[in-house]
């Protein structure tokens, strides 16, 4: 079974990096394939659908505001149902991608019990053991599989409300507003996280490369495991390079700065002088 | 009676904000009472209600009873339930005239998402207004008495109106008018009320219906559809009345408290995460560049101090 999906979504992977392109340049690594970005955003587009259309009927407070988005109030009841099931099944795509490395793990644990460090920026670099994904990342995801089940399991009643038993469609009504709210409160901090909270992570699902700096400071063990390097001591060294840089460049402004002082005739600047 | 106050709204589904002229005029509440006791289920109501609200006539249902469909449909608002029902040993038909009690909490109104497609008016009738229906459903789910329907092809909910349309010119509904036994009354609820307890009270005294009664059940605020029945001890065994009809938690609790909880959270978290990017700042590839020489303050400084 596992070698099964393994064996599709290697066939898929190469089946799209034969029409799409990843480009890596020196001092880059490959974060995304073309398969993986597509099916991403195919699941991002669905589910934003999918929010802005459900939350148009969630409450009368956004009622008016989000359904001219599609077309009125009786196509966007309509459409819901339909950019919901998309959605998961794009997912359900990505589930079997993702699926293996998204399995948790000690490190996982261990990441998550120092949630607080994370959100606060307290280290520059994150530990050594946090790999391809970390707790996180894994935690939205596993996440979004319950919701996508759950949002299945309650929408097919509500969608079929005029057939399906009077407090089946009631209570499907709760479980699918439990799993929209947890999906928006984590795709606010995904989308935070994957542009303004860590510069040089968007462009992973765009162009599919992030910089080996990018790959060192958040996912080490990952970095480790694709440059078969040691994180820190490349941090280390690059660190190191970076401050005798810095200095030479102010050194050069320096003297620079001084010589064309002294050769200008533009001197009046400092009559004085 | 309440002929001007028929279209005064009451209550607006899913509409945020107070309803426009609400309480400007002084309230009078309508009933339709029902006797269940003294109809003959001639159906002359059922035929009445669909020639006013002029839908075709629709296929019948032939299950071995005299009862029309086996329930209400989207164009047939009103059936009356044929029960066949034993008593002392003695066969007798119960048979209920069921359409929308037009309850005082409706249920259907809370449930509707959409703004405008369910009114109550001042005068206690509940008008589903189908411009208005997105065609969602969830009404059909929050009504205790299993009465509004959809019409697959308009992809709306439809029920009786009350003949608000009637009712609104002064006319009592179309049902009312065309029941020969009188056994149907339409007028102010109170009236309606007193009507209903007096023919209560006669059929408990001389009728030897020990457990005659009103149903006008109180879970849901009251209805403007009252009955009479035999045995208000079991408004079960007339085709299914609930005895103590209820909203689901879906669309009271879950809905005027979980749920604007939840978007308040939502709003927190989206500030939450703003706030993050303002204090607390991104992480960035390490080491990170360090800033242009000439835009760091202690160079600034220094070159100050160079000029003589
Ligand atoms: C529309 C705005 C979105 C943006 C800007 C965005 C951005 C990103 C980025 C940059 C990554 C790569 C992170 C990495 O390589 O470490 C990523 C990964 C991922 N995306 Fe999105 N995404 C968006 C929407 C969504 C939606 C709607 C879903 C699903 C409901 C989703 C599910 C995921 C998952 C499960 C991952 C892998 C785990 C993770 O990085 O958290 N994304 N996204
Ligand atoms: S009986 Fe049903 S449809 Fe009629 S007002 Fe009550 S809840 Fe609404
Ligand atoms: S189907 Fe019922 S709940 Fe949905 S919009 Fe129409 S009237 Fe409101
Ligand atoms: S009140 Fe009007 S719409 Fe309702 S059942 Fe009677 S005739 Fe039909």
């Amino acid at each position: 079974m596992s070698s099964s999906v393994e064996r599709f979504d290697e066939r898929a992977r190469r089946e799209a990096d034969r029409v799409g392109e990843t480009v890596v340049h020196r001092g880059e690594l490959l974060r995304h394939p073309v398969y993986t970005r597509v099916l991403h955003w195919l699941v991002a587009i669905s589910f934003v659908l999918s929010l802005l259309s459900g939350f148009a009927i969630y409450s009368p407070y956004l009622f008016r505001w989000l359904t001219p988005l599609f077309g009125g109030g009786p196509t966007t009841r309509f459409l819901h149902p339909w950019f919901g099931l998309l959605f998961d099944i794009f997912f359900f795509f990505q589930f079997l991608n993702w699926l293996v490395p998204m399995l948790w793990t000690k490190a996982d644990s261990r990441w998550l019990r120092r949630i607080k460090e994370y959100t606060t920026n307290e280290e520059k670099l994150e530990p050594e053991d946090v790999g391809f994904f970390n707790g996180g990342q894994k935690i939205y995801f596993w996440a979004i599989v319950v919701s996508g089940l759950l949002f299945l399991i309650s929408g097919i009643p509500m969608w079929l409300d005029h057939v399906a038993p009077r407090w089946l469609v009631a209570a499907s009504y709760i479980v699918h507003d439990i799993a929209a709210l947890i999906m928006l409160a984590g795709f606010i901090i995904h989308i935070y996280e994957g542009t303004a909270a860590q510069p040089g992570t968007f462009r992973s699902m765009t162009d599919g490369t992030v910089t080996k700096e990018w790959a060192w400071t958040h996912h080490p063990a990952w970095y480790e495991d694709v440059t078969g390097r040691n994180p820190r001591e490349d941090y280390e060294r690059a660190q190191r390079r970076q401050r005798e840089r810095a200095r030479a460049i102010e050194a050069w402004e320096h003297e620079h700065e001084t010589r064309e002082r002294i050769n200008e005739p533009g001197t009046e600047e400092f009559p004085e002088r | 009676m309440s002929d001007e106050r028929t279209l005064q709204i009451q209550q607006i589904s899913a509409h945020p904000g107070t309803v426009p002229g609400q309480g400007a005029q002084r309230e009078v509440e309508v009933a339709k009472y029902i006797d269940v006791t003294t109809c003959i289920g001639c159906k002359a109501c059922e035929v009445a209600c669909v020639e006013w609200n002029d839908h075709p006539f629709r296929e019948t249902t032939f299950d071995n009873t005299y009862q029309t469909m086996p329930t209400t449909e989207w164009n047939y608002y009103n059936l009356i339930k044929f029960v066949e029902h034993e008593r002392d040993g003695n066969f007798m038909w119960l048979m209920r005239k069921d359409q929308c009690m037009h309850c005082a909490d409706p249920g259907c109104l809370r449930a509707c998402p959409a703004d405008g497609a369910i009114v109550q008016y001042e005068n206690g009738i509940v008008d589903f207004q189908q411009e208005n229906c997105i065609g969602c459903g969830y009404c059909i789910s929050g009504c205790p008495f299993d009465i509004p329907k959809f019409n697959p092809k308009t992809k709306k909910v439809f029920k009786c109106t009350l003949c608000s349309d009637r009712v609104g010119q002064g006319l009592e509904p179309a049902c009312i008018k065309a029941c020969p036994t009188g056994c149907l009354h339409f007028g102010t609820k109170s009236d309606m009320v007193a009507l209903a307890n007096t023919r209560a009270k006669q059929l408990r005294e001389q009728s030897g219906f020990q457990n005659a009664g009103v149903y006008d059940p109180q879970s849901i605020g009251g209805t403007h559809v009252i009955y009479v029945l035999h045995d208000a001890t079991q408004p079960e065994l007339y085709g299914g009345l609930p005895s103590n009809p209820q909203i689901p938690p879906s669309y009271t609790g879950w809905k005027w408290l979980a749920k604007p909880a939840g978007l308040v959270m939502a709003a927190l978290g989206l500030l939450a995460v703003f706030f993050h990017r303002v204090a607390v700042g991104p992480k960035l590839p390490q080491p990170e560049e360090p800033p242009p020489a000439e835009a760091q303050p202690d160079t600034i400084e220094a070159k100050r101090k160079e000029k003589p």
